[in-house]
Protein backbone atom coordinates (compact mmCIF):
# COMPACT_ATOMS: atom_id res chain seq x y z
CA UNK A 1 0.00 0.00 0.00
CA UNK A 2 1.24 3.42 -0.87
CA UNK A 3 1.72 5.70 2.10
CA UNK A 4 -0.97 8.39 2.54
CA UNK A 5 1.66 11.01 3.33
CA UNK A 6 3.51 10.23 0.09
CA UNK A 7 0.30 10.49 -1.93
CA UNK A 8 -0.55 13.86 -0.46
CA UNK A 9 3.02 15.10 -0.94
CA UNK A 10 2.97 14.23 -4.65
CA UNK A 11 -0.45 15.77 -5.18
CA UNK A 12 0.60 18.91 -3.37
CA UNK A 13 3.68 19.19 -5.59
CA UNK A 14 1.51 19.13 -8.71
CA UNK A 15 -1.36 21.22 -7.41
CA UNK A 16 0.32 23.88 -5.31
CA UNK A 17 3.99 23.86 -6.24
CA UNK A 18 3.83 23.74 -10.05
CA UNK A 19 5.60 20.41 -10.46
CA UNK A 20 5.58 19.60 -14.12
CA UNK A 21 7.55 18.00 -16.87
CA UNK A 22 8.81 20.95 -18.85
CA UNK A 23 9.29 19.13 -22.08
CA UNK A 24 9.27 15.84 -23.88
CA UNK A 25 11.59 16.41 -26.82
CA UNK A 26 12.01 14.00 -29.68
CA UNK A 27 15.40 14.15 -31.38
CA UNK A 28 15.31 13.23 -35.06
CA UNK A 29 18.28 12.77 -37.37
CA UNK A 30 17.92 14.58 -40.70
CA UNK A 31 21.14 13.25 -42.18
CA UNK A 32 19.23 11.09 -44.65
CA UNK A 33 17.22 14.07 -45.96
CA UNK A 34 20.10 15.62 -47.90
CA UNK A 35 19.55 16.26 -51.59
CA UNK A 36 21.03 18.31 -54.46
CA UNK A 37 17.68 19.96 -54.82
CA UNK A 38 16.76 22.19 -51.84
CA UNK A 39 13.02 21.92 -52.59
CA UNK A 40 13.23 18.15 -52.49
CA UNK A 41 15.36 18.21 -49.33
CA UNK A 42 12.92 20.54 -47.55
CA UNK A 43 10.07 18.21 -48.47
CA UNK A 44 12.03 15.23 -47.13
CA UNK A 45 12.64 17.12 -43.89
CA UNK A 46 8.93 17.85 -43.54
CA UNK A 47 8.00 14.25 -44.32
CA UNK A 48 10.53 12.73 -41.95
CA UNK A 49 9.75 15.01 -39.01
CA UNK A 50 5.99 14.55 -39.35
CA UNK A 51 6.40 10.81 -39.77
CA UNK A 52 8.74 10.24 -36.80
CA UNK A 53 6.96 12.61 -34.42
CA UNK A 54 3.44 11.93 -35.65
CA UNK A 55 2.33 10.43 -32.34
CA UNK A 56 4.41 12.61 -30.03
CA UNK A 57 1.65 14.99 -28.97
CA UNK A 58 -1.16 12.41 -28.49
CA UNK A 59 1.16 10.10 -26.53
CA UNK A 60 2.38 12.97 -24.32
CA UNK A 61 -1.23 14.00 -23.66
CA UNK A 62 -2.12 10.44 -22.77
CA UNK A 63 0.77 10.13 -20.31
CA UNK A 64 -0.13 13.50 -18.84
CA UNK A 65 -3.66 12.33 -18.17
CA UNK A 66 -2.82 8.87 -16.83
CA UNK A 67 -0.15 10.04 -14.44
CA UNK A 68 -1.70 13.39 -13.60
CA UNK A 69 1.61 15.19 -14.21
CA UNK A 70 1.40 18.16 -16.56
CA UNK A 71 3.71 18.01 -19.58
CA UNK A 72 4.05 21.64 -20.55
CA UNK A 73 5.80 21.42 -23.91
CA UNK A 74 6.17 18.86 -26.65
CA UNK A 75 9.13 19.60 -28.88
CA UNK A 76 11.28 18.22 -31.65
CA UNK A 77 15.01 18.71 -32.14
CA UNK A 78 16.76 17.92 -35.39
CA UNK A 79 20.29 17.53 -36.75
CA UNK A 80 21.98 20.94 -37.10
CA UNK A 81 20.59 22.01 -40.45
CA UNK A 82 23.93 23.31 -41.75
CA UNK A 83 25.14 19.69 -41.86
CA UNK A 84 22.60 18.64 -44.45
CA UNK A 85 22.64 21.74 -46.63
CA UNK A 86 25.95 21.29 -48.42
CA UNK A 87 26.07 23.86 -51.19
CA UNK A 88 22.84 25.67 -50.44
CA UNK A 89 22.48 29.43 -50.37
CA UNK A 90 20.91 31.36 -47.49
CA UNK A 91 17.62 31.49 -49.44
CA UNK A 92 17.65 27.70 -49.74
CA UNK A 93 18.16 27.35 -46.00
CA UNK A 94 15.15 29.54 -45.29
CA UNK A 95 13.11 26.95 -47.15
CA UNK A 96 14.29 24.41 -44.56
CA UNK A 97 13.21 26.70 -41.73
CA UNK A 98 9.78 27.01 -43.32
CA UNK A 99 9.54 23.23 -43.76
CA UNK A 100 10.42 22.75 -40.08
CA UNK A 101 7.85 25.36 -39.07
CA UNK A 102 5.15 23.71 -41.17
CA UNK A 103 6.04 20.34 -39.64
CA UNK A 104 5.76 21.86 -36.15
CA UNK A 105 2.31 23.23 -36.99
CA UNK A 106 1.16 19.92 -38.42
CA UNK A 107 2.33 18.05 -35.34
CA UNK A 108 0.92 20.61 -32.89
CA UNK A 109 4.25 20.84 -31.02
CA UNK A 110 5.45 23.98 -29.25
CA UNK A 111 8.95 24.38 -30.69
CA UNK A 112 11.31 22.77 -33.14
CA UNK A 113 15.05 23.27 -32.64
CA UNK A 114 18.16 22.56 -34.63
CA UNK A 115 18.25 25.35 -37.17
CA UNK A 116 21.89 25.94 -36.42
CA UNK A 117 25.55 25.22 -36.88
CA UNK A 118 28.57 24.00 -34.92
CA UNK A 119 31.43 26.37 -35.67
CA UNK A 120 33.64 26.17 -32.58
CA UNK A 121 36.79 25.79 -34.64
CA UNK A 122 35.87 27.14 -38.04
CA UNK A 123 33.04 27.81 -40.41
CA UNK A 124 32.30 25.85 -43.58
CA UNK A 125 30.58 27.60 -46.47
CA UNK A 126 27.41 25.80 -45.50
CA UNK A 127 27.70 27.04 -41.90
CA UNK A 128 28.21 30.60 -43.12
CA UNK A 129 25.23 30.47 -45.47
CA UNK A 130 23.02 29.08 -42.72
CA UNK A 131 24.15 31.61 -40.12
CA UNK A 132 23.51 34.45 -42.58
CA UNK A 133 19.96 33.16 -43.02
CA UNK A 134 19.13 33.02 -39.30
CA UNK A 135 17.56 36.50 -38.94
CA UNK A 136 15.17 36.01 -41.87
CA UNK A 137 14.46 32.40 -40.88
CA UNK A 138 13.48 33.43 -37.35
CA UNK A 139 11.44 36.37 -38.59
CA UNK A 140 9.51 34.26 -41.08
CA UNK A 141 8.75 31.31 -38.81
CA UNK A 142 6.98 30.97 -35.48
CA UNK A 143 8.24 27.80 -33.83
CA UNK A 144 11.73 27.33 -35.21
CA UNK A 145 14.59 27.79 -32.75
CA UNK A 146 18.19 28.33 -33.68
CA UNK A 147 21.53 27.87 -31.97
CA UNK A 148 25.18 28.27 -32.90
CA UNK A 149 28.06 26.74 -30.97
CA UNK A 150 30.98 29.14 -31.23
CA UNK A 151 33.44 27.61 -28.78
CA UNK A 152 34.51 24.54 -26.87
CA UNK A 153 37.14 23.77 -24.28
CA UNK A 154 38.84 21.51 -26.83
CA UNK A 155 38.77 23.95 -29.75
CA UNK A 156 38.96 27.37 -28.13
CA UNK A 157 36.77 30.29 -29.18
CA UNK A 158 36.00 31.05 -32.80
CA UNK A 159 36.11 34.83 -32.53
CA UNK A 160 35.15 35.31 -36.19
CA UNK A 161 31.90 33.56 -35.36
CA UNK A 162 31.52 35.57 -32.15
CA UNK A 163 31.93 38.81 -34.14
CA UNK A 164 29.31 37.59 -36.61
CA UNK A 165 26.86 36.73 -33.80
CA UNK A 166 26.61 40.39 -32.76
CA UNK A 167 25.48 41.29 -36.28
CA UNK A 168 23.07 38.34 -36.52
CA UNK A 169 21.43 39.17 -33.19
CA UNK A 170 21.02 42.86 -34.07
CA UNK A 171 19.53 41.98 -37.44
CA UNK A 172 17.18 39.42 -35.90
CA UNK A 173 16.00 42.04 -33.41
CA UNK A 174 15.41 44.53 -36.23
CA UNK A 175 13.46 42.08 -38.39
CA UNK A 176 11.19 41.14 -35.50
CA UNK A 177 10.99 44.67 -34.02
CA UNK A 178 7.18 44.76 -34.34
CA UNK A 179 6.94 41.76 -32.00
CA UNK A 180 9.28 43.02 -29.26
CA UNK A 181 12.25 41.43 -31.09
CA UNK A 182 10.98 37.93 -30.33
CA UNK A 183 13.34 36.43 -32.92
CA UNK A 184 16.20 36.92 -30.46
CA UNK A 185 14.34 34.85 -27.84
CA UNK A 186 14.57 31.92 -30.25
CA UNK A 187 18.30 32.20 -30.88
CA UNK A 188 21.11 31.18 -28.56
CA UNK A 189 24.90 31.22 -28.84
CA UNK A 190 26.72 28.40 -27.04
CA UNK A 191 30.06 27.15 -25.84
CA UNK A 192 30.46 23.41 -25.13
CA UNK A 193 26.95 22.78 -26.38
CA UNK A 194 25.42 19.43 -25.31
CA UNK A 195 24.06 17.34 -28.17
CA UNK A 196 21.07 15.94 -26.32
CA UNK A 197 19.59 18.99 -24.64
CA UNK A 198 15.77 18.97 -24.68
CA UNK A 199 15.41 22.65 -23.75
CA UNK A 200 14.88 25.46 -26.22
CA UNK A 201 16.20 27.51 -27.86
CA UNK A 202 19.33 25.35 -27.82
CA UNK A 203 17.94 21.88 -28.51
CA UNK A 204 19.35 20.00 -31.47
CA UNK A 205 19.97 16.37 -32.32
CA UNK A 206 23.72 15.75 -32.24
CA UNK A 207 25.65 13.80 -34.83
CA UNK A 208 26.60 11.16 -32.27
CA UNK A 209 22.95 10.43 -31.54
CA UNK A 210 20.74 7.59 -32.77
CA UNK A 211 18.20 7.95 -35.56
CA UNK A 212 15.47 9.07 -33.16
CA UNK A 213 15.44 9.48 -29.35
CA UNK A 214 13.28 10.79 -26.54
CA UNK A 215 14.79 13.30 -24.12
CA UNK A 216 12.91 14.75 -21.18
CA UNK A 217 13.44 17.99 -19.31
CA UNK A 218 12.07 18.26 -15.79
CA UNK A 219 11.13 21.41 -13.96
CA UNK A 220 10.05 22.16 -10.41
CA UNK A 221 11.58 25.29 -8.83
CA UNK A 222 8.35 25.71 -6.85
CA UNK A 223 8.76 22.29 -5.23
CA UNK A 224 12.35 23.07 -4.18
CA UNK A 225 11.32 26.48 -2.91
CA UNK A 226 8.55 25.02 -0.71
CA UNK A 227 10.86 22.32 0.63
CA UNK A 228 13.42 24.96 1.66
CA UNK A 229 10.70 27.01 3.28
CA UNK A 230 9.57 23.99 5.28
CA UNK A 231 13.16 23.20 6.30
CA UNK A 232 13.32 26.56 8.10
CA UNK A 233 16.58 27.99 9.46
CA UNK A 234 18.67 24.85 9.14
CA UNK A 235 22.41 24.86 8.42
CA UNK A 236 23.88 24.46 4.93
CA UNK A 237 24.41 20.70 5.11
CA UNK A 238 20.76 20.19 5.87
CA UNK A 239 19.77 22.75 3.25
CA UNK A 240 21.75 20.89 0.58
CA UNK A 241 20.23 17.61 1.78
CA UNK A 242 16.71 19.05 1.46
CA UNK A 243 17.38 20.18 -2.11
CA UNK A 244 18.91 16.81 -2.99
CA UNK A 245 15.93 14.85 -1.70
CA UNK A 246 13.51 17.11 -3.56
CA UNK A 247 15.53 16.95 -6.79
CA UNK A 248 15.49 13.18 -6.53
CA UNK A 249 11.71 13.09 -6.38
CA UNK A 250 11.28 15.57 -9.23
CA UNK A 251 13.69 13.64 -11.41
CA UNK A 252 11.94 10.34 -10.73
CA UNK A 253 8.90 11.89 -12.40
CA UNK A 254 11.01 12.81 -15.38
CA UNK A 255 12.44 9.32 -15.57
CA UNK A 256 8.97 7.76 -15.39
CA UNK A 257 7.62 10.00 -18.14
CA UNK A 258 10.71 9.46 -20.30
CA UNK A 259 10.48 5.69 -19.94
CA UNK A 260 6.78 5.62 -20.73
CA UNK A 261 7.09 7.99 -23.70
CA UNK A 262 9.94 5.95 -25.09
CA UNK A 263 8.01 2.70 -24.67
CA UNK A 264 4.77 3.99 -26.17
CA UNK A 265 6.44 5.72 -29.10
CA UNK A 266 8.82 2.84 -29.77
CA UNK A 267 11.75 5.24 -29.71
CA UNK A 268 14.87 4.78 -27.53
CA UNK A 269 15.10 6.78 -24.32
CA UNK A 270 17.94 9.29 -24.49
CA UNK A 271 18.40 11.29 -21.33
CA UNK A 272 16.65 13.13 -18.53
CA UNK A 273 17.86 16.70 -18.18
CA UNK A 274 18.01 17.60 -14.50
CA UNK A 275 17.39 21.27 -14.92
CA UNK A 276 15.39 23.51 -12.65
CA UNK A 277 13.54 25.50 -15.28
CA UNK A 278 11.49 28.44 -14.04
CA UNK A 279 8.36 29.88 -15.63
CA UNK A 280 6.90 33.36 -15.24
CA UNK A 281 4.12 31.85 -13.06
CA UNK A 282 4.06 32.82 -9.40
CA UNK A 283 5.76 30.15 -7.30
CA UNK A 284 7.87 28.75 -10.13
CA UNK A 285 10.98 30.85 -9.77
CA UNK A 286 14.67 29.98 -9.24
CA UNK A 287 15.28 33.49 -7.85
CA UNK A 288 12.73 32.79 -5.12
CA UNK A 289 14.65 29.65 -4.10
CA UNK A 290 17.76 31.77 -3.55
CA UNK A 291 15.67 34.23 -1.55
CA UNK A 292 14.16 31.36 0.47
CA UNK A 293 17.72 30.41 1.37
CA UNK A 294 18.02 33.74 3.12
CA UNK A 295 18.91 36.44 0.60
CA UNK A 296 16.88 39.62 0.73
CA UNK A 297 16.79 39.83 -3.05
CA UNK A 298 18.31 37.73 -5.79
CA UNK A 299 21.29 39.63 -7.21
CA UNK A 300 22.81 40.77 -3.93
CA UNK A 301 26.04 39.46 -2.40
CA UNK A 302 25.65 35.77 -1.57
CA UNK A 303 23.65 35.04 -4.72
CA UNK A 304 26.45 33.16 -6.47
CA UNK A 305 27.14 31.00 -3.40
CA UNK A 306 23.45 30.19 -2.97
CA UNK A 307 23.14 29.29 -6.64
CA UNK A 308 26.27 27.11 -6.52
CA UNK A 309 24.81 25.16 -3.60
CA UNK A 310 21.46 24.79 -5.37
CA UNK A 311 23.00 23.69 -8.66
CA UNK A 312 25.22 21.09 -7.05
CA UNK A 313 22.51 19.66 -4.82
CA UNK A 314 20.06 19.40 -7.74
CA UNK A 315 22.59 17.33 -9.69
CA UNK A 316 23.48 15.11 -6.75
CA UNK A 317 19.84 14.39 -6.02
CA UNK A 318 18.82 13.97 -9.63
CA UNK A 319 21.63 11.80 -10.85
CA UNK A 320 20.57 8.77 -8.81
CA UNK A 321 16.96 9.16 -9.87
CA UNK A 322 17.61 8.64 -13.56
CA UNK A 323 19.37 5.93 -15.50
CA UNK A 324 20.73 8.39 -18.06
CA UNK A 325 21.39 12.02 -17.31
CA UNK A 326 22.44 14.57 -19.88
CA UNK A 327 21.57 17.83 -21.57
CA UNK A 328 22.23 20.97 -19.60
CA UNK A 329 21.37 19.60 -16.13
CA UNK A 330 21.56 22.53 -13.75
CA UNK A 331 19.54 25.49 -12.55
CA UNK A 332 18.46 27.92 -15.27
CA UNK A 333 18.45 31.65 -14.70
CA UNK A 334 16.53 33.13 -17.64
CA UNK A 335 15.56 36.62 -16.57
CA UNK A 336 12.34 37.03 -18.56
CA UNK A 337 11.03 33.59 -17.61
CA UNK A 338 11.41 33.94 -13.86
CA UNK A 339 9.10 36.17 -11.81
CA UNK A 340 11.76 36.66 -9.10
CA UNK A 341 14.48 37.54 -11.61
CA UNK A 342 12.17 39.99 -13.39
CA UNK A 343 11.46 41.73 -10.10
CA UNK A 344 15.12 41.78 -9.05
CA UNK A 345 16.25 43.12 -12.43
CA UNK A 346 13.47 45.75 -12.52
CA UNK A 347 14.38 47.03 -9.08
CA UNK A 348 18.06 47.24 -10.02
CA UNK A 349 19.13 44.60 -7.49
CA UNK A 350 20.21 42.22 -10.25
CA UNK A 351 22.72 43.44 -12.84
CA UNK A 352 24.10 41.81 -15.98
CA UNK A 353 27.51 41.65 -14.29
CA UNK A 354 26.06 39.65 -11.39
CA UNK A 355 24.21 37.37 -13.79
CA UNK A 356 27.52 36.72 -15.55
CA UNK A 357 29.12 35.70 -12.25
CA UNK A 358 26.16 33.43 -11.50
CA UNK A 359 26.59 31.61 -14.79
CA UNK A 360 30.01 30.40 -13.65
CA UNK A 361 28.29 28.09 -11.17
CA UNK A 362 25.09 27.03 -12.95
CA UNK A 363 23.73 26.23 -16.34
CA UNK A 364 23.27 27.88 -18.72
CA UNK A 365 24.28 31.48 -19.18
CA UNK A 366 23.12 35.00 -19.86
CA UNK A 367 19.64 33.91 -20.73
CA UNK A 368 16.68 35.95 -21.92
CA UNK A 369 18.24 39.28 -21.08
CA UNK A 370 16.96 42.41 -22.79
CA UNK A 371 19.44 45.23 -23.36
CA UNK A 372 18.85 48.70 -24.88
CA UNK A 373 18.10 48.71 -28.60
CA UNK A 374 21.06 50.96 -29.38
CA UNK A 375 23.58 48.47 -27.94
CA UNK A 376 26.19 48.05 -30.67
CA UNK A 377 27.03 44.81 -32.46
CA UNK A 378 30.51 44.95 -30.95
CA UNK A 379 29.21 45.20 -27.40
CA UNK A 380 26.92 42.22 -27.98
CA UNK A 381 29.78 40.21 -29.48
CA UNK A 382 32.00 41.13 -26.54
CA UNK A 383 29.27 40.17 -24.08
CA UNK A 384 29.10 36.81 -25.84
CA UNK A 385 32.91 36.48 -25.75
CA UNK A 386 32.93 37.07 -21.98
CA UNK A 387 30.23 34.54 -21.28
CA UNK A 388 31.66 31.96 -23.65
CA UNK A 389 35.10 32.35 -22.00
CA UNK A 390 33.57 31.30 -18.69
CA UNK A 391 32.33 28.11 -20.33
CA UNK A 392 35.57 27.34 -22.14
CA UNK A 393 37.79 27.98 -19.12
CA UNK A 394 35.57 25.95 -16.78
CA UNK A 395 34.79 23.09 -19.17
CA UNK A 396 31.09 23.73 -18.93
CA UNK A 397 28.25 24.81 -21.15
CA UNK A 398 27.52 28.51 -21.25
CA UNK A 399 25.21 30.38 -23.55
CA UNK A 400 23.94 33.81 -24.44
CA UNK A 401 20.36 34.60 -25.39
CA UNK A 402 20.23 38.36 -25.45
CA UNK A 403 17.55 40.65 -26.87
CA UNK A 404 18.65 44.12 -28.03
CA UNK A 405 15.18 45.61 -27.68
CA UNK A 406 14.69 47.78 -30.75
CA UNK A 407 13.77 51.37 -29.91
CA UNK A 408 13.85 50.74 -26.16
CA UNK A 409 16.14 51.93 -23.41
CA UNK A 410 17.08 50.73 -19.93
CA UNK A 411 14.01 50.67 -17.69
CA UNK A 412 11.56 49.80 -20.49
CA UNK A 413 10.42 46.24 -20.94
CA UNK A 414 9.65 43.72 -23.66
CA UNK A 415 6.97 41.05 -23.51
CA UNK A 416 6.89 37.75 -25.40
CA UNK A 417 4.04 35.96 -23.66
CA UNK A 418 3.78 32.32 -22.67
CA UNK A 419 6.83 30.59 -21.27
CA UNK A 420 9.14 33.25 -22.70
CA UNK A 421 7.67 35.83 -20.33
CA UNK A 422 8.68 39.48 -20.18
CA UNK A 423 12.04 41.10 -19.71
CA UNK A 424 13.00 44.44 -18.20
CA UNK A 425 15.55 46.18 -20.45
CA UNK A 426 18.79 46.12 -18.43
CA UNK A 427 21.68 48.54 -18.38
CA UNK A 428 24.80 47.35 -20.13
CA UNK A 429 28.29 48.88 -20.37
CA UNK A 430 28.63 50.92 -23.57
CA UNK A 431 32.43 51.19 -23.46
CA UNK A 432 33.63 50.12 -26.90
CA UNK A 433 35.29 46.71 -27.39
CA UNK A 434 35.37 47.32 -31.19
CA UNK A 435 39.15 46.94 -31.63
CA UNK A 436 39.18 43.75 -29.59
CA UNK A 437 36.35 42.14 -31.54
CA UNK A 438 37.79 43.25 -34.91
CA UNK A 439 40.95 41.17 -34.40
CA UNK A 440 39.23 37.99 -35.60
CA UNK A 441 40.73 34.52 -35.54
CA UNK A 442 40.57 32.07 -32.66
CA UNK A 443 41.26 32.32 -28.96
CA UNK A 444 43.31 29.17 -28.30
CA UNK A 445 41.95 26.34 -26.20
CA UNK A 446 42.94 26.51 -22.53
CA UNK A 447 45.85 24.39 -21.31
CA UNK A 448 43.61 22.06 -19.33
CA UNK A 449 41.94 20.96 -22.56
CA UNK A 450 45.05 18.86 -23.21
CA UNK A 451 44.01 15.90 -21.16
CA UNK A 452 45.39 13.00 -23.16
CA UNK B 1 -2.50 -2.14 -11.93
CA UNK B 2 -3.86 0.33 -9.46
CA UNK B 3 -4.81 3.98 -9.48
CA UNK B 4 -5.16 6.48 -6.67
CA UNK B 5 -8.25 8.69 -6.52
CA UNK B 6 -8.03 11.70 -4.22
CA UNK B 7 -10.96 13.92 -3.38
CA UNK B 8 -10.54 17.18 -1.53
CA UNK B 9 -13.18 19.82 -0.89
CA UNK B 10 -16.01 21.09 1.24
CA UNK B 11 -17.78 18.26 3.05
CA UNK B 12 -21.25 17.29 1.87
CA UNK B 13 -23.57 14.30 1.93
CA UNK B 14 -22.68 11.33 -0.26
CA UNK B 15 -19.21 12.12 -1.59
CA UNK B 16 -17.91 8.60 -1.07
CA UNK B 17 -21.14 7.20 -2.50
CA UNK B 18 -20.78 9.23 -5.68
CA UNK B 19 -17.18 8.18 -6.26
CA UNK B 20 -17.80 4.53 -5.44
CA UNK B 21 -20.88 4.44 -7.69
CA UNK B 22 -18.67 5.49 -10.60
CA UNK B 23 -16.08 2.89 -9.60
CA UNK B 24 -18.74 0.18 -9.69
CA UNK B 25 -20.13 1.42 -12.98
CA UNK B 26 -16.71 1.24 -14.66
CA UNK B 27 -15.50 -1.89 -12.84
CA UNK B 28 -12.79 -0.28 -10.76
CA UNK B 29 -12.42 -2.45 -7.67
CA UNK B 30 -11.87 -0.45 -4.48
CA UNK B 31 -8.95 -2.01 -2.58
CA UNK B 32 -8.33 0.63 0.05
CA UNK B 33 -9.93 3.79 1.27
CA UNK B 34 -9.10 6.39 3.88
CA UNK B 35 -10.93 9.58 4.61
CA UNK B 36 -10.90 12.38 7.11
CA UNK B 37 -12.93 15.50 7.75
CA UNK B 38 -11.09 18.45 9.18
CA UNK B 39 -13.35 21.41 10.09
CA UNK B 40 -15.62 21.49 7.05
CA UNK B 41 -13.07 19.98 4.70
CA UNK B 42 -13.23 16.50 3.37
CA UNK B 43 -10.20 14.56 2.15
CA UNK B 44 -10.36 11.05 0.79
CA UNK B 45 -7.78 8.77 -0.73
CA UNK B 46 -9.06 5.71 -2.52
CA UNK B 47 -6.91 3.03 -4.14
CA UNK B 48 -8.66 1.14 -6.92
CA UNK B 49 -7.71 -1.82 -9.06
CA UNK B 50 -8.04 -0.81 -12.72
CA UNK B 51 -7.27 -4.11 -14.43
CA UNK B 52 -10.90 -4.79 -15.36
CA UNK B 53 -11.96 -1.25 -16.27
CA UNK B 54 -14.66 -1.25 -18.93
CA UNK B 55 -13.26 1.91 -20.54
CA UNK B 56 -9.69 3.12 -21.22
CA UNK B 57 -8.05 4.52 -18.09
CA UNK B 58 -7.89 8.04 -19.56
CA UNK B 59 -11.69 8.02 -20.02
CA UNK B 60 -12.13 6.92 -16.40
CA UNK B 61 -9.92 9.88 -15.37
CA UNK B 62 -12.20 12.18 -17.37
CA UNK B 63 -15.36 10.77 -15.79
CA UNK B 64 -14.04 11.38 -12.28
CA UNK B 65 -12.76 14.83 -13.19
CA UNK B 66 -16.24 15.67 -14.49
CA UNK B 67 -17.73 14.51 -11.20
CA UNK B 68 -15.33 16.84 -9.41
CA UNK B 69 -16.35 19.72 -11.61
CA UNK B 70 -20.07 19.14 -11.07
CA UNK B 71 -19.77 18.83 -7.32
CA UNK B 72 -17.17 21.56 -6.72
CA UNK B 73 -14.61 19.07 -5.40
CA UNK B 74 -11.03 18.55 -6.49
CA UNK B 75 -10.97 14.97 -7.78
CA UNK B 76 -7.70 13.61 -9.12
CA UNK B 77 -7.03 10.16 -10.48
CA UNK B 78 -3.43 9.15 -10.96
CA UNK B 79 -1.73 5.91 -11.90
CA UNK B 80 0.03 4.29 -8.92
CA UNK B 81 3.35 4.29 -10.80
CA UNK B 82 3.67 8.01 -10.11
CA UNK B 83 3.77 7.45 -6.37
CA UNK B 84 5.84 4.30 -6.56
CA UNK B 85 8.52 5.87 -8.69
CA UNK B 86 8.67 9.08 -6.67
CA UNK B 87 8.75 7.56 -3.20
CA UNK B 88 10.36 4.15 -3.64
CA UNK B 89 13.83 3.27 -4.77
Amino acid sequence: MINTKDILETINMVKEENLDIRTVTMGISLLDCASDDPVKAAQRVYDKVTRCAGRLVPVALQIEKEYGIPIINKRVSVTPVSLIGGRYTSEDYIRFAQALDRAADTLGINFIGGYGALVQKGMTNADKALIDSIPEALAETGKVCSSVNVASTKAGINMDAVALMGKIIKKTAYLTRDKDCIGCAKFVVFSNVPEDNPFMAGAFHGTGEAECVINVGVSGPGVVSSAIERAGDCDFSELAETVKRTAFKITRMGQLVAREASKRLGVPFGIVDLSLAPTPAVGDSVARILEDMGLETCGGCGTTAALALLNDAVKKGGVMASSQVGGLSGAFIPVSEDAGMIEAASSGALSIEKLEAMTAVCSVGLDMIAVPGDTTEDVISALIADEISIGVANTKTTAVRVIPAYGKKAGDSVSFGGLLGQAPVMKISTVSPARFIARGGRIPAPIHSLKN
Amino acid sequence: MKAVITVVGRDSVGIIAKVSTLCTEYHANIVDISQSVLSEYFAMIMVVDIDSLTVPFTSFVDVLAALGKNTGLDVRTMHEDVFNSMHRI
